[in-house]
C-alpha cells in the first residue's frame, strides 16, 4: 500500500475495507476517517517537534535565563518570556520530547503487560483465568492517582524512569480486561480449533493466530494507555512531583502556577503548555475513537442516514 | 445471592491489597520517616518526641515488620489514625472530618450529576442516530474527555475570575471573612465558590459517559428484540427507554465503577488548582509535608470510597440484570 498522497481522503463514496484482513488496511482506514486524520496530523507535528526542536526555535537551551523577564508576546518571543526570563515558545518546543517519550514508552509497556495478562487469561481459562482476572480487577479498582502521588513522594521527586514505571504499573489493567474478553470470544473459533488439531503449541497459537486478529484492539489499547500517561504525567509534574528542572509541559505548568502566572498577566505561560497536553491527548483520543469506528462498523457516522433509518 | 457474596469477597480482597500496598510502600522506599521528620524539624523538636509520634501510627522502626503490620491494620480499621505530623498533634481523624464534606459535596455531587446527564444525553444521541445532536456530540466530547483537568480549571479561572475582575471566586471553599454558620449568605458563598471547580469536573468527565452510552445504545438498537418491539408497534419512547436504554445502561454502570479512580485523580488536581479545602488538597498537602499518618489515612479513605461505589454499582447490576442473578 503506497501512502504517498497525504491528502484528505474523507470522500464518503470511498468503499471502506474491513480491517484486519489485509496488510495495510489500517493505513487505508485511517486515511478514510476524518477523526483519525486529524489525530495523525496533530501527532505528526508533535513528533517532528520532538525529534528536531532546533527547526522551530533558535534558542538552544530553553532553561537558560537569557532574556528580560515577563515579556509579552512579540516577534522575538512568540509567546513572551517567563518570570525567570526564559522563552516560553522554546520551552514548549523542547518540552515536547519528554511528554511524547513518556506517552509512547509508558503506553507501549502498559500495552505489552495488558496483552500478556489479558490474552493469557482469556486463552488459558480455568484457574489461571480466575487468578489473572482477579488480579486485573483489583488493579483496576484501586484509585491509582493518590497511589501515584504517594509513590512519587516516597521514591523521591524526579527521575523520569520512576514516573514511567509508575504509569505502567497503574495503567495496564483496563486494557487487560478488554483483551481478555476479546480473546474469550475468539477462543472457540474454527481457525483456532484447526491450529490445535494441527498440533501447534499454545505459545505459537497465541502469537501467530490470536494476536494478529486483535491488532486494532491492541492499537486502541496503546492509544488509551498513552493518553492516560500524557495526562497523568502532566498532572504529576504540575503538582511539582516531577523533576523541577526538566524540559516538559507539566513542569512549565508547575512553574507558571507557582509564580501565579494567570494573576500576573502572563497568560501564555500557563495556557500554552496545557494546550499542548490537551492537543496531544486529543490526538490520541481521536485516533482511539476512530479505531473504535473502524473495528466496529456499527459506530461509523451514518452519512446516508435517510436511507438507513427506515431499515435499522 | 452467590453473586453478591462474590462481590463482597472482592471488596474485602481489594481493600486488603490496597491497605497492604499502603503499608509496604513507605517501608520499601528508601528513606526513614523519622529522619524525614527530623530533617523538617531540625533543631526544634528532639528525636525523643518524634519516635513516639511515629510509633503511634505503626511506623516504629524497633519492632518486627510483622508486628508493625498487625498494629497498622488494627489502627487503620478501627479509625485510630494517629496524629498529623505537620501540625504536630492534630488528630488525623479531625483533619479528615473537616475536609470530607467539601469533597463529598463537590466531587460526589458533580460525579453523579455528570453520570446521569451524560447517560441521558448518550441515550438520546444514540437513539437519534445521525441527527444534529449525534453529529455534533461525539467529536466534541472525544476532545473534552482528553483535556487535562487542571488546564480546564486554569482556563476557567482565567475567563471567569481574572478577566472579569473576580466575578467568580477562584480560590478556597468559602470566604475566610465569613463565620461558619447556617445562613443563606454562607450557603450562597459556598455555592459560588463551588461553581468553577464543579464546572471543571463536569465538563471533563461527562464526555466519557456520553460516548460509551451512545455507542452501547447503537449496538443494542441493532438487536433483534428491539426490532421485535418495533414490529409490535410499541411507542418509540418505550422502545428507547425500556428496550434499548435499559440494556445499554448495564456496561455503563460497571464503567462508572471502574472509572471512579480516574475521576478522583482529576478531583485532586482540581482541588489543588482551586485551593479547595477537600481531601485531595489535604493529600497534596500531606505529601508535600511528608505527613505519613495523614497520607495513609487519606489513601485508605479514598480507596474505601471508590470500593463502596463499586459495590453499589454491583448491587444495582444485580437488581437490573437477571443474567447476573442467574450466574450467581
Amino acid at each position: 500500500m503506497t501512502a504517498v498522497i497525504a491528502g484528505q481522503a474523507a470522500a464518503p463514496a470511498k468503499p471502506r475495507l474491513p480491517s484486519g484482513r489485509r496488510g495495510g488496511s489500517v493505513v487505508t482506514a485511517i486515511r478514510s476517517n476524518r477523526k483519525a486524520m486529524v489525530g495523525v496530523v496533530i501527532f505528526g507535528v508533535f513528533a517532528v517537534m520532538a525529534a528536531f526542536p532546533q527547526l522551530f526555535t533558535s534558542v538552544t537551551d530553553p532553561q537558560l535565563r537569557a532574556f528580560d523577564v515577563s515579556l509579552p508576546p512579540s516577534r522575538e518571543h512568540l509567546l513572551g518570556t517567563t518570570a525567570f526570563g526564559q522563552d516560553i515558545f522554546a520551552q514548549l518546543v523542547y518540552g515536547t520530547r519528554q511528554s511524547l517519550l513518556i506517552a509512547i514508552i509508558a503506553g507501549a509497556f502498559a500495552t505489552v503487560l495488558s496483552v500478556l495478562v489479558g490474552v493469557s487469561a482469556g486463552y488459558l481459562g480455568g484457574v489461571g483465568d480466575g487468578a489473572l482476572s482477579l488480579f486485573t480487577d483489583v488493579f483496576l479498582v484501586i484509585p491509582t492517582f493518590p497511589l501515584i502521588i504517594i509513590l512519587a513522594t516516597y521514591a523521591g521527586k524526579g527521575s523520569i524512569s520512576v514516573v514511567i514505571a509508575v504509569l505502567v504499573i497503574t495503567g495496564w489493567s483496563y486494557g487487560a480486561r478488554q483483551l481478555r474478553s476479546q480473546t474469550l470470544s475468539l477462543r472457540n473459533r474454527d481457525f483456532l480449533e484447526a491450529a490445535r488439531v494441527r498440533g501447534e503449541r499454545r505459545f505459537y497459537i497465541i502469537i501467530v493466530e490470536v494476536l494478529p486478529t486483535m491488532t486494532s484492539l491492541i492499537l486502541a489499547n496503546f492509544l488509551g494507555a498513552a493518553l492516560y500517561a500524557v495526562l497523568t504525567a502532566a498532572g504529576l509534574q504540575y503538582l511539582g512531583l516531577g523533576d523541577p528542572s526538566s524540559n516538559s509541559w507539566g513542569t512549565m505548568l508547575y512553574w507558571a502556577q507557582s509564580q501565579s502566572a494567570l494573576q500576573t498577566g502572563q497568560v501564555w505561560w500557563a495556557v500554552a503548555p496545557g494546550l499542548c497536553v490537551a492537543l496531544l491527548g486529543a490526538s490520541f483520543a481521536l485516533l482511539n475513537y476512530a479505531f473504535d469506528e473502524i473495528s466496529n462498523p456499527a459506530l461509523r457516522p451514518v452519512r446516508r442516514a435517510r436511507v438507513k433509518r427506515s431499515n435499522p | 445471592m452467590r453473586y453478591l457474596l462474590r462481590r463482597l469477597g472482592f471488596f474485602a480482597l481489594t481493600l486488603w491489597v490496597a491497605l497492604t500496598l499502603n503499608f509496604l510502600l513507605p517501608r520499601l522506599m528508601p528513606g526513614d520517616p523519622a529522619e524525614a521528620l527530623m530533617a523538617r524539624f531540625r533543631g526544634r523538636v528532639p528525636l525523643s518526641s518524634i519516635k513516639p509520634l511515629l510509633a503511634e501510627f505503626g511506623v516504629d522502626t524497633t519492632s518486627s515488620l510483622a508486628s508493625q503490620y498487625l498494629t497498622y491494620m488494627k489502627n487503620m480499621l478501627t479509625g485510630n489514625w494517629g496524629v498529623s505530623t505537620t501540625t504536630l498533634g492534630e488528630p488525623v481523624s479531625q483533619i479528615i472530618r473537616e475536609a470530607l464534606p467539601w469533597t463529598l459535596g463537590l466531587v460526589g455531587v458533580t460525579t453523579v450529576l455528570a453520570f446521569i446527564l451524560g447517560t441521558g444525553i448518550g441515550i438520546v444521541a444514540g437513539w437519534k442516530r445521525g441527527g444534529k445532536l449525534d453529529g455534533l456530540l461525539p467529536p466534541v466530547f472525544v476532545i473534552t474527555s482528553a483535556l487535562p483537568y487542571f488546564w480546564v480549571a486554569l482556563l476557567f479561572i482565567l475567563m471567569f475570575s481574572v478577566w472579569t475582575n473576580g466575578y467568580l471566586p477562584s480560590d478556597m471553599g468559602v470566604d475566610n471573612t465569613l463565620d461558619t454558620s447556617w445562613s443563606w449568605q454562607y450557603a450562597g458563598n459556598v455555592l459560588q465558590h463551588a461553581i468553577l471547580p464543579a464546572a471543571t469536573i463536569l465538563i471533563t468527565s461527562i464526555g466519557g459517559w456520553i460516548l460509551t452510552m451512545r455507542n452501547n445504545m447503537i449496538t443494542t438498537l441493532a438487536e433483534d428484540y428491539v426490532r421485535m418491539g418495533r414490529a409490535k408497534g410499541l411507542p418509540s419512547r418505550t422502545i428507547m427507554l425500556r428496550y434499548a436504554a435499559r440494556n445499554a445502561f448495564l456496561p455503563n454502570l460497571s464503567g462508572f465503577a471502574m472509572s471512579l479512580g480516574y475521576v478522583i485523580s482529576g478531583a485532586i488536581l482540581v482541588e489543588y488548582t482551586f485551593n479547595y479545602p477537600g481531601l485531595g488538597y489535604k493529600l497534596y498537602d500531606a505529601t508535600i509535608n511528608v505527613d505519613y499518618p495523614l497520607m495513609q489515612a487519606l489513601f485508605l479513605l479514598i480507596t474505601v470510597a471508590v470500593l463502596l461505589a463499586v459495590l453499589v454499582c454491583d448491587f444495582a447490576t444485580f437488581a437490573l440484570d437477571p443474567r447476573a442473578r442467574d450466574k450467581g
